[in-house]
């Protein structure tokens, strides 16, 4: 695993919401470190503020206070166009609802970042094809997303959030919309991804699954990072997780 | 494009072989705007159903006023009195200057008339702007997912306009031809075939291309807040769970 630099660094990160008069601060002062090639997995109840960090970490939401930085670079300091740049190449995103263009056969929803990104047609199908092969459904590349079925689409989603070869993907609640054994399949697919390429995984997600391929563990509670397990802090309470569930 | 100066050693990491920018060539975002066209072909064809009605009730009117100031300057007498019987609004006798020349008289839309196709286009106008608005809410989740991979608001901007001008030309297309048509048929069959013998061609095809073009502009008018709308979503709202 690349134990390289880090990938993303969230610095005394707070976020507050106007809501109608009231103020909400979903996040109060967040700092947390992600090692580039990492597995990690948010967690935590909704309300928690999970989500916030997590767009906070996808270039999707700026913080009141504090500073993001992705790649070493503050992205508070970036314009529109170089946030298009950063989600088209750096980030890969897949979504709790797959969210497949409905227009587009699952070739053309692969290659469309790569069309944005300058890349040529055959270049992009070439490459789309492959990507498609790696998540299994090469042949399936011209069906659409609603001849595909759930654990289908999300592959292709996987397939698209690799399609600039970027640093790093980020997964909403990926497994939220399947079935367990397809959950699982999904969940193999992207620990596999991250340790054959490299990739730094971050997943939001209340799916304990998750927690048995992640490299660290956070746990946000009310807007602060409750704590941060590794991998081999988990084993032992991942047994009192679900015995808390039973 | 000016990268600040962290940015653009950030940028070079990247970029490697390709081409640091993002973009969208046009064939591609014709090819998109057309794809979503057809697959929302029942939704386009009941916003382009009202601009065709609207074009069409213009085209109409546009086209039978050529038609009268056809027979009108025909300088015979007899088509004249036929257009006054016929409500035309003229003077009793035909205006001649000094030397008792006759002078060239043209009909155009009556007043009240011309009033009832701007309320139409203007009643058109708000029902594209529903209709668009209807489709943005409805793609909402397309067009963040479209910005999480990359799109700049200008692509979604294009796409939308693209979309709308491509349905307002051909509404208004169909519209204005019916339309001519339908005032072609009207004439021939109250004045009889002096309608279409004396029929200015020119003057028809200008009527048609005026049709033409207020439909196509006014369809452009219409998505034009709906797209900024849509342009200007953030890329969060593709992350929104509810369907």
């Amino acid at each position: 695993m690349d134990t390289g630099h880090n990938i993303v660094r969230v610095s005394e990160v707070t976020r507050t919401f106007r809501m109608g008069t009231q103020v909400v601060q979903a996040l109060k002062g967040v700092d947390l470190s992600i090692q580039s090639g990492e597995y990690l997995s948010i967690m935590g109840p909704s309300g928690s503020g999970k989500s916030t960090l997590f767009n906070m970490i996808g270039g999707l939401d700026k913080p009141s206070t504090g500073k993001v930085y992705i790649d070493e670079v503050d992205i508070a300091q970036l314009d529109a166009y170089e946030l298009a740049w950063l989600r088209n190449r750096k980030i890969g995103y897949i979504f709790q609802t797959f969210n497949l263009i409905q227009v587009m056969t699952a070739l053309e929803n692969v290659t469309l970042p790569m069309i944005f990104a300058g890349m040529s047609n055959d270049e992009s199908v070439e490459k789309g094809l492959e990507l498609l092969g790696l998540v299994g459904l090469r042949e399936r590349h011209a069906h659409k997303p609603n001849e595909l079925s759930g654990g289908q689409q999300q592959r292709v989603a996987i397939a698209r959030s690799l399609a600039n070869t970027p640093a790093i993907i980020l997964a909403d609640e990926p497994t939220g919309n399947l079935d367990l054994t397809t959950g699982e399949e999904i969940i193999a697919l992207l620990k596999h991804l991250s340790s054959e390429r490299g990739v730094t995984v971050i997943s939001a997600t209340h799916d304990h699954k998750m927690l048995a391929v992640s490299d660290r563990v956070v746990w946000i509670r009310d807007g602060r990072i409750d704590k941060i397990e590794s991998r081999d802090q988990l084993n032992i309470s991942v047994g009192t997780i679900s015995s808390k569930d039973a | 494009m000016a990268l600040g100066k962290s940015a653009s050693a950030f940028f070079d990491t990247g970029g490697k072989k390709i081409s640091r920018q993002v973009v969208l060539p046009f064939r591609k975002s014709l090819e998109i705007s057309i794809k979503s066209i057809k697959v929302r072909f029942f939704r386009s064809m009941i916003t382009v159903i009202g601009l065709i009605l609207a074009v069409a009730f213009l085209g109409f009117v546009l086209a039978g006023a050529e038609v009268a100031s056809g027979m009108l300057r025909s300088g015979d007498p007899e088509l004249r009195n036929v257009l006054v019987k016929a409500g035309y609004d003229l003077p009793a006798e035909p205006p001649v200057d000094a030397a008792g020349r006759l002078m060239p008289e043209s009909v155009g839309a009556g007043a009240k008339e011309r009033w009832i196709v701007i309320l139409s286009l203007l009643v058109c106008t708000v029902g594209i702007v529903n209709a668009q608005l209807m489709a943005v809410t409805e793609r909402f989740r397309e067009i963040g997912t479209m910005k999480c991979l990359g799109a700049l608001d200008s692509f979604v901007l294009r796409l939308f306009l693209l979309e709308a001008g491509m349905q307002g030309f051909v509404g208004a297309l169909i519209g204005a031809v019916f339309g001519a048509v339908a005032a072609l048929l009207a004439g021939l069959v109250r004045f009889g075939l002096p309608a279409l013998t004396w029929l200015p061609v020119g003057g028809l095809v200008m009527a048609v291309g005026a049709a033409i073009g207020v439909g196509f502009v006014l369809s452009l008018a219409g998505v034009v807040y709906p797209a900024v709308v849509a342009a200007r979503m953030r890329p969060v709202e593709a992350m929104r769970v509810q369907e």
